[in-house]
C-alpha cells in the first residue's frame, strides 16, 4: 500500500514513556558522512568484518556502551541476589521510626511504614528487571515473528495483521492498562509482562516487517529462489538475519522504557501489586509526603530513572553500531 | 612547486598549487596536493580523472563549498578574474557564486530541493542576487525555462523536480546555473545520470549556451567520449594531481603522460576485432596514504627507479602542453 | 487527494471498532456494574433484572456491543458513576485536559525544534553532545517522577507556581504541569529535529542552495528547515492524540480534574459507560490525528502522492 510515510515507531507513547522508541534517528549516519570522500578503489583496511563483529568492534569501544553495560550487569545482579548489598528485610516495619530519614546502618532513610528504603530500593531492581526483559522477550518474539510472517507472505495475511496492530496503536497505553490489570488480582508481574507483551508487540512486528520487505527485495534472495530455494529455507537463511538488527535495537530501547511502563502502572495503582516490593509502588506511596519526607521519593525514583537511563543508553549505543544504513 | 604553462593574457579563472585535505577520524585524506590549471573566457577545460582523483574536490573548493569540516584548502591560490576567491569574506564570496561562477551537480534529482517548485528554485536566484519582486522572477524562471528548452514553461514552472524527466531535471538545472549569465561554469559530470540519448541533448544544449553567453566551462567528466566534443583543452587529473593537460586534440592524437594513455586504451573502438581492451593494472593509490615519488608509478609500465624516488614536476611538453612524468618524451615517441 | 481521504477513512473504520470492541471486552471483564452501583447493599433481585434489562446487560456481549455503539452515535453516553450523564461529565473533563494537552504541544513544538535546530547545525560539537545525553536523561526520567521533582522545586521549594492547579485551570497555572506532560515528548522532538537537521545539511539540494549564492540564513530556513520538519511536524501531529491519553498521570500529580482524572473515577467505581465513553472519545481522537498527520504529510512533500 503507498502510503505515506509517517513516523509511526514514534507515536503512542504517552506518559511514563511508554513505547516512544527508535524515532528513525540517525545520528550514527553522520559517522559515514564525515569520512568525507571515498578512499578511491578499495583501500586496504585491514580484514573484512561482518556486522556483527564489527558492531561488538564499535562497541566495546564506546564509553556509553561500556558505562550502561556495567550498569545492567549490577542491575541484574541486584535483581537476583539482592542480599548481596542488602542485609535487611524489605518487609520490617518500625512504625516509631516512619518518615525518618537517613541513619547509620540505614543511609536511605524510613519510609511511611517505618521500613528501610535503602533495602526496599535494592529489592525493587527485581520487578523492574524482571517485568523489562520478560515484556521485551515477549514482545520481540511475537513482534518479530508475526510481522515477519506478515512481510514474507504479504497481501492478505500483511493487511490483516497491519490493521491488527493499528488496532492496538489505537488503544491509549496507559489508560488501557488502568482498565484492563483493575481486572486482575493476581500479585505476580504477570499480568503486567502479559499487558506490556499485548500492546508492545505492534511496534516490533512494523519493525520486523519493514527488514523483512526490504530483505526480500534484494537481489542476492531474487537470485536464491529463481534458483529454486524454498520457503523455509529463503526465510531462515536469507532474510531472517536482515530482521535481526533491527529487531534487536528496538527490543534494547523497548526494554527500558517498559520498564518506565510498568513503574507508570504501579504508580496508577495498577501494575505490581504489594507484597511485591516496586519502585512505582513506593514512589506513589512517598508521593503525598514529599513536602515532608522527600527522601522517600528520591531514592526509588533515581534508582528507577538510573535504570531506564542504563537501557536507553545502551540501546542507543546499540543502534549506533548495528544501523545497517552505516554500512 | 609545480606550476603551469602561464598563458600570456590573464585568464578567467587560475587555479594554483591548490591543496585540500580531509581531517576524519581515520586520518588525513589529501584529496587535492598541488592542483594548477587554468580556463580562458569563454573557453572549456576538461577535467578528465576517475572517481578520488580530486577533480569534484577541486571544483568545490573553486566554488567554496566544501564540506567544512572535515574538508579545508589547505594551500594555494584560486584566482578568478585576479582576484584570490580564498582571501575574500565570507560575504563577498556568497555574491560571486551563482552570479559569477554557477555550478551544475551530477544527479539534478538529489540537487533540487524536493519541496520547492521549480519556479521557486530558479526564480530564488533573481530574488537573492538582483533583488526582483516575486512576479518578476517568476517570468524569468519561466523564460529560462524556455530557453533551456523545457515544453510548456509557462505551465510546468509550478511543478515539482520529482514531476520532470531525467534529462528535462538536467535543465533545469543548467538553467539555473544560467540564470544570472556567469562568467563561469563548472559543470561535474552533466550528463553521467542521464541515458545515452538524453546525454547527448545535454551536452549539445550545454556546448550551445555556452557560446551564446561567451562563457568559460569547466566539464568534469570522466567520459573521454563527451570531452572531445566539445572541450578545448583537458587536464588529466590523478591522486590528486593534474598529471597532463594539453589541447583536446593533441592529447587524443599522442598522450604525453602514460596514465592517459591507459585511459585512451582502455576506451573501446570501432576496429578490428582482435585488437584487445586495454585496461590499466591495479588500483589508485588510497588518499590517506599516497606513494613517494610519481604517485602512478605502481601501475604504471614505465616505471623506473627514478619515478620510485622522485616526484615529477610538470614539464613542458610542447607548447600548451605538460605532463608530470619524467619519460613524458619517451611516452609522446611512444605513442606517436 | 479525495479518494484518498475516503479510503483512510473506510480503513479507520474497522480499527475504530477493533480499538473500542478491546476495551468493551476489558471493561466487561471488569465486573458486575449493577452491584457495583448499589455498593454494599445488595440490590432487591428484581429491580436488578430490572435495570439489567434496561441497560441492555442482559444481552450476550455481541449484541450489547453494536447497541453500545448505536446509543454513542446517537449521543447517548449513558449515566456516569455520579448519577449524571456520561455526556456532562465530558463537556467538563476535555476542555481541560484539551487546553493542558495544547500547552504542552506548544511547548515541546518551540522549545524541542529550537533545541534540536540548534543542536542539529553543531553536530558533533560539545554542545550538541550535551544536549543530546539531556535529552536522554529526559526520556529516562518517567513523567510522574519529572512531575514530583518539578512540583517539589517549582511549586513547594521556589514557589514559582502553584503546586496544584485550582478548579478552573487557569493558564499561569497550567504553565507547570503543561511543561510536565510535554517533556519526554520535548525530548524526543528535540532528537529528531536534530537528526533531521543534521542529516538533511548534507542533501546534495543544501549543497545547490550554498553554490546559487544564497545568504546562509535563506539556506537555513528556506531549504534546511522547510525538509528537515517535515517528519518533526507529523510526529507532534500523532503525538496530540498520545497526550492526551497520558495526561492522567500529571492530571493527577497536579489534582487537574480532566479526562484521566474522570476516567480513574469510572474505572474505580466499575462504571462502565464512562470507561468506554471516555476511552472512545480518545481512540477517535487518536485516529483523527493521525489522518491529519497523513494528510499535511502531502502538502508537506509534494514528492507524496496518494493513490
Amino acid at each position: 500500500m503507498p502510503e505515506p510515510h509517517v513516523p509511526k515507531e514514534a507515536i503512542g507513547h504517552g506518559d511514563g514513556g511508554t513505547a516512544a522508541l527508535a524515532i528513525g534517528e540517525a545520528e550514527s549516519l553522520e559517522r559515514a558522512h564525515a569520512a568525507g570522500p571515498p578512499p578511491p578503489g578499495g583501500a586496504p583496511t585491514g580484514r573484512p568484518r561482518s556486522l556483527w563483529s564489527d558492531a561488538w568492534h564499535d562497541l566495546r569501544r564506546n564509553p556509553v556502551f561500556v558505562l550502561s553495560a556495567l550498569v545492567i550487569v549490577f542491575l541484574v545482579v541486584i535483581a537476583l541476589w539482592p542480599q548481596l548489598i542488602a542485609t535487611g528485610n524489605p518487609y520490617r516495619a518500625d512504625l516509631a521510626k516512619a518518615q525518618q530519614g537517613a541513619a547509620p546502618g540505614h543511609p536511605f532513610g524510613y519510609d511511611l511504614q517505618g521500613r528501610d528504603v535503602y533495602t526496599r530500593v535494592v529489592y525493587g531492581a527485581r520487578a523492574s528487571i524482571t517485568v523489562g526483559t520478560c515484556a521485551t522477550a515477549g514482545a520481540a518474539l511475537l513482534g518479530s515473528l508475526l510481522g515477519g510472517l506478515a512481510g514474507f507472505f504479504g497481501g492478505w495475511w500483511d493487511a490483516l495483521l497491519s490493521r491488527l496492530a493499528d488496532i492496538f496503536f489505537g488503544i491509549p497505553v496507559l489508560l488501557g492498562g488502568l482498565v484492563f490489570l483493575s481486572v486482575v488480582t493476581s500479585t505476580t508481574v504477570w499480568p503486567v509482562v502479559g499487558f506490556i507483551v499485548l500492546l508492545g508487540w505492534p511496534q516490533v512486528a512494523r519493525i520486523a516487517r519493514g527488514s523483512v520487505v526490504t530483505a526480500k527485495q534484494n537481489d542476492y534472495v531474487q537470485a536464491a529462489r529463481a534458483l529454486g530455494a524454498g520457503n523455509g529455507r529463503m526465510l531462515l537463511r536469507h532474510i531472517a538475519p536482515n530482521a535481526v538488527a533491527p529487531v534487536i535495537v528496538v527490543a534494547t530501547i523497548a526494554l527500558g522504557t517498559y520498564i518506565a511502563l510498568e513503574a507508570t502502572l504501579s504508580y496508577l495503582g495498577a501494575g505490581l501489586k504489594p507484597p511485591t516490593v516496586s519502585w512505582g509502588i513506593d514512589i506513589s506511596a512517598a508521593s503525598t509526603h514529599i513536602r515532608n519526607a522527600p527522601h522517600m521519593l528520591l531514592w526509588p525514583a533515581g534508582a528507577l530513572s538510573l535504570t531506564v537511563l542504563a537501557f536507553i543508553m545502551l540501546g542507543d549505543a546499540v543502534r549506533d553500531a548495528l544501523d545497517p544504513k552505516l554500512r | 612547486m609545480t606550476e603551469g604553462g602561464v598563458p600570456p593574457a590573464q585568464p578567467l579563472l587560475d587555479v594554483r598549487d591548490l591543496r585540500v585535505e580531509f581531517r576524519t577520524r581515520d586520518g588525513v585524506a589529501k584529496a587535492v596536493n598541488g592542483v594548477s590549471y587554468t580556463v580562458a573566457a569563454g573557453q572549456t577545460l576538461a577535467v578528465l580523472g576517475e572517481s578520488g582523483s580530486g577533480k569534484s574536490v577541486t571544483a568545490q573548493a573553486v566554488m567554496g563549498i566544501l564540506d567544512s569540516p572535515p574538508g579545508f584548502v589547505t594551500g594555494g591560490q584560486i584566482l578568478f578574474r585576479g582576484r584570490d576567491l580564498l582571501t575574500l569574506g565570507r560575504e563577498e564570496r556568497r555574491r560571486i557564486r551563482g552570479a559569477q561562477l554557477a555550478m551544475i551537480f551530477q544527479d539534478a534529482l538529489s540537487a533540487l530541493n524536493p519541496v520547492l517548485s521549480v519556479g521557486t528554485q530558479l526564480g530564488e536566484m533573481f530574488r537573492v542576487h538582483t533583488g526582483a519582486s516575486r512576479k518578476d522572477a517568476r517570468a524569468r524562471a519561466v523564460a529560462l525555462m524556455e530557453r533551456v528548452g523545457i515544453p510548456a514553461a509557462r505551465q510546468r514552472v509550478g511543478d515539482y523536480p520529482h514531476q520532470f524527466s531525467g534529462g528535462m531535471r538536467q535543465r533545469i538545472m543548467i538553467a539555473m546555473a544560467l540564470a544570472l549569465e556567469p562568467a563561469l561554469i563548472i559543470a561535474d559530470e552533466p550528463t553521467t545520470a542521464l541515458d545515452v540519448t538524453v546525454q547527448a541533448q545535454v551536452m549539445d544544449l550545454l556546448a550551445e549556451l555556452r557560446r551564446e553567453y561567451r562563457m568559460g566551462l569547466i566539464l568534469i567528466t570522466h567520459d573521454l567520449g563527451v570531452v572531445a566534443d566539445v572541450a578545448d583543452t583537458i587536464a588529466v587529473m590523478y591522486a590528486g594531481r593534474v598529471v597532463e593537460t594539453a589541447p583536446v586534440h593533441q592529447l587524443y592524437k599522442a598522450p604525453a603522460h602514460p596514465y592517459t594513455r591507459g585511459l585512451l586504451e582502455s576506451v573501446p573502438r570501432l576496429g578490428p576485432k582482435d585488437r584487445p581492451l586495454y585496461a590499466i593494472k591495479g588500483l589508485p593509490p588510497s588518499l590517506t596514504a599516497i606513494p613517494p615519488g610519481c604517485t602512478f608509478h605502481p601501475r604504471c609500465p614505465l616505471a623506473r627507479d627514478l619515478c620510485r624516488t622522485d616526484r615529477p614536476p610538470l614539464y613542458e611538453a610542447g607548447p600548451e602542453r605538460t605532463s608530470a612524468c619524467h619519460f613524458w618524451k619517451e611516452t609522446l615517441d611512444g605513442a606517436r | 487527494m479525495g479518494r484518498y481521504v475516503i479510503r483512510r477513512l473506510l480503513q479507520m473504520i474497522p480499527v475504530f471498532i477493533g480499538s473500542t470492541f478491546l476495551i468493551f471486552l476489558m471493561v466487561y471483564a471488569l465486573g458486575d456494574p449493577v452491584a457495583a452501583m448499589f455498593g454494599e447493599r445488595a440490590p432487591d433481585p428484581a429491580t436488578a433484572a430490572q435495570i439489567r434489562h434496561d441497560l441492555y446487560l442482559d444481552q450476550p456481549l455481541w449484541k450489547q456491543y453494536p447497541h453500545y455503539m448505536g446509543q454513542i452515535f446517537q449521543g447517548n453516553f449513558g449515566i456516569a458513576f455520579n448519577g449524571r450523564p456520561v455526556t456532562e461529565l465530558m463537556a467538563a473533563a476535555f476542555p481541560v485536559t484539551l487546553r493542558l494537552t495544547l500547552i504542552a504541544v506548544v511547548i515541546e513544538m518551540v522549545v524541542g525544534i529550537a533545541l534540536g535546530v540548534f543542536s542539529g547545525l553543531r553536530r558533533g560539537r560539545s554542545i550538541d553532545t550535551t544536549v543530546l545525553v539531556l535529552t536522554l536523561i529526559v526520556v529516562s526520567v518517567p513523567t510522574f517522577v519529572s512531575g514530583y521533582l518539578l512540583q517539589f522545586v517549582f511549586g513547594v521549594k521556589l514557589e514559582w507556581a502553584a503546586p496544584t492547579v485550582a478548579f478552573e485551570t487557569p493558564l499561569n497555572e497550567m504553565l507547570l504541569p503543561g511543561l510536565v506532560l510535554a517533556l519526554v515528548s520535548l525530548a524526543y522532538v528535540t532528537r529528531l529535529t536534530r537528526t533531521s537537521i543534521a542529516e538533511n545539511a548534507r542533501a546534495d539540494y543544501i549543497r545547490t542552495a550554498v553554490a546559487k549564492g544564497l545568504p546562509r540564513r535563506r539556506v537555513i530556513t528556506r531549504h534546511l528547515l522547510r525538509n528537515s520538519l517535515i517528519p518533526v511536524v507529523t510526529f507532534i501531529g500523532t503525538d496530540i492524540g498520545a497526550l492526551m491519553g497520558g495526561a492522567i498521570v500529571t492530571e493527577r500529580i497536579f489534582n487537574i480534574h480532566g479526562v484521566g482524572f474522570q476516567l480513574y473515577q469510572g474505572i474505580l467505581r466499575q462504571n462502565s459507560p464512562t470507561v468506554v465513553g471516555f476511552v472512545t472519545i480518545l481512540v477517535l481522537v487518536f485516529l483523527i490525528a493521525n489522518l491529519l498527520v497523513d494528510l499535511l504529510y502531502a502538502v508537506l512533500d509534494p514528492r507524496i502522492r496518494y493513490a
